[in-house]
């Protein structure tokens, strides 16, 4: 992708994350942040700083790099231009995983992302069973129609969890399934970045093989690429970026879905580049969101995936108009 | 080189062969031709080399080994092919696109840059397209864009090169650079297999036909002789005559106007 594109989204992160750790709830003066991160004194400016908003900072842009990457991988290689994690099953399982924690156990500690993170792996596994199944193995057709089936059975599943639970529980839950970086903490950063660096380094590994995909599966077995195996490995990858990112802050959406075209409309048409384009202006859209979620209505916090739709909708209009 | 040895193709859900058994090869050194009516399984032929059509009897074989056996990769280093259709997801610039054509020889994080650089250029000169190499694919005509899959097939560089109807799109110019383009192919060494329907270009161009009918060879030998009148007009179900093109003197196809006792 062309260096000029590639800097300026860059910089645009780079605004995003400093925004991120200047803005929040607490209002701070620029000598408490300079104190705070070049002194580390034991103040609570120092602790809001440290403790809170750089570790959510640090989330939000893992968060938006693996949703980024998952989607333009997933578009590519199902070469569809709507496909993305949450259309395909991931946020579903997630979210009926998540629920099923809230509900029978209440929310606490680690068991919701641990519970929410086995969900989304179920339901990638039931995608790949049902599109085996239906005779595709890895067809992207079947993947993708197989992805929205098991993603509405979810929502009836969480449905049918919710429809007689308490009134905090029902509240725990939608919360959870709108997303907020309100928890990070530096564990969480590193889970996430471990898993990050597994699955992204493994679709950044695929990216030649989705530029072959991408021109359809006779085209990609002409080039010496097993379409159906290649499919399968690309979407079990792409959908693992996706539950982690998923078992660490809920439900962001649009973030997979748009950020992709946003790379694409930025130059960066191979996969290497657009995966990695799509990570970077992921994570600038989804720490740009997170502030807005924390200073707008200040002190209320408003959910973290509405918010995101609301900045990445004109973008995605402009594109749009573009490609038109 | 590549040889269909009693090929049978069956898709699942259908209840008769797309091919029923067909022999024959397309040698090294060779433009061999596959021509045939609609369903006749020129593209189950494709579609079987390639590994996309499930094999009920026999074997494609690319030199002595057996297609069956080969991984994806091995078999793109040697054969390059060009399906009927392709379009991208997403538009790539035509250079990136050519340069897909060096996939079966990279891995992921190395290549023989100079190489690459080489063959993508080279093929880009040979299809006629330097000019169109910025182009985004999804800007390109229907004769451009199906002169930059040649131009992918070429940047393979195997030792054999399949086109399922090249020239459909082409107008007259592009399609006699094209067919000169393979004929030269074939006479450095390579095996040039293709389908079509151009069968009056395919009697001037192609060193073999082979026609296939309702998924069987109908006639295979050096064009002259496979064009014949009566052959031709049972295998396509139309009137037609075969007679010598005063031009050039390749025989040539003409087929008639269906007027009972009115002019044809």
């Amino acid at each position: 992708m062309p260096t000029r594109a590639l800097v300026a989204l860059i910089v645009l992160l780079l605004i995003a994350a400093a925004c991120g750790v200047a803005f929040g709830s607490a209002t701070l003066t620029p000598a408490e942040l300079w104190r705070a991160l070049a002194q580390g004194d034991t103040g609570t400016a120092t602790s809001i700083v440290r403790d809170v908003r750089l570790p959510r900072v640090a989330l939000g842009a893992l968060v938006g790099a693996g949703l980024g990457m998952s989607g333009a991988a997933l578009q590519g290689t199902l070469r569809n231009p709507l496909a993305e994690p949450y259309l395909l099953g991931v946020s579903g399982g997630a979210a009926v995983g998540a629920v099923l924690a809230v509900v029978l156990a209440g929310a606490h500690g680690l068991l919701v992302p641990v519970a929410a993170f086995a969900g989304a792996l179920v339901a990638v596994l039931v995608v790949l069973v049902v599109a085996r199944a239906a005779g595709g193995r890895g067809d992207a057709r079947l993947l993708l129609m197989a992805g929205v089936v098991v993603g509405a059975f979810a929502n009836a599943a969480i449905m049918l969890a919710l429809a007689n639970a308490p009134a905090n529980t029902v509240r725990g839950a939608t919360w959870w399934m709108m997303g907020s970086l309100a928890d990070a903490d530096w564990f969480q950063v590193r889970s996430l970045a471990a898993l990050l660096v597994l699955g992204g380094g493994a679709l950044l590994w695929m990216a030649r093989e989705i530029d072959v995909l991408a021109l359809g599966a006779e085209a990609a077995a002409s080039l010496g690429v097993e379409p159906d195996a290649a499919s399968r490995r690309v979407f079990l990858w792409a959908s693992l970026v996706a539950a982690a990112t998923v078992s660490a802050a809920g439900l962001v959406g649009f973030v997979g879905l748009v950020v992709p075209h946003l790379a694409r409309g930025a130059g960066a048409r191979a996969h290497r580049g657009a995966l990695v384009a799509s990570a970077i202006a992921g994570a600038a859209l989804v720490i740009a969101s997170d502030v807005l979620a924390r200073v707008a209505l200040r002190p209320t916090e408003l959910p973290l995936g509405a918010v995101t739709a609301i900045i990445g909708v004109p973008f995605f209009l402009v594109r749009l108009r573009k490609l038109a | 080189m590549i040889r269909f040895e009693d090929t049978a193709v069956r898709y699942a859900g259908t209840d008769r062969d797309a091919l029923g058994g067909v022999s024959f090869e397309a040698a090294a050194g060779q433009l061999t031709a596959i021509a045939g009516p609609n369903g006749s399984g020129k593209t189950s032929c494709v579609r079987a080399l390639l590994g996309r059509a499930p094999l009920v009897r026999g074997r494609v074989s690319i030199g002595r080994d057996d297609r069956a056996g080969m991984d994806a990769r091995a078999f793109a280093r040697r054969v390059a092919v060009v399906t009927q259709r392709e379009e991208p997801a997403f538009p790539l610039a035509v250079r990136e696109y050519v340069a897909l054509g060096r996939h079966p020889h990279q891995t992921p994080w190395r290549s023989d840059a100079a190489r690459d650089a080489s063959a993508v250029s080279g093929a880009l000169a040979r299809a006629g397209i330097e000019a169109l190499a910025e182009r985004r694919t999804d800007t390109l005509s229907g004769g451009e864009w199906q002169r930059a899959r040649v131009a992918r097939a070429l940047a393979q560089d195997g030792e054999a090169l399949v086109l399922d109807e090249p020239s459909a799109f082409l107008d007259v110019a592009h399609e006699m650079a094209l067919f000169e383009l393979l004929a030269s192919i074939a006479a450095t060494g390579h095996a040039v297999l293709m389908v079509s329907h151009q069968l009056n270009l395919v009697a001037r161009f192609a060193d073999r036909l082979v026609l296939l009918d309702q998924g069987r060879v109908a006639a295979d030998g050096p064009p002259a002789q496979v064009m014949d009148g009566p052959t031709l007009e049972r295998v396509y179900n139309w009137p037609l005559v075969v007679t010598r093109d005063p031009a050039v003197g390749a025989p040539t196809l003409v087929p008639l106007r269906k007027r009972a006792g009115g002019p044809r």
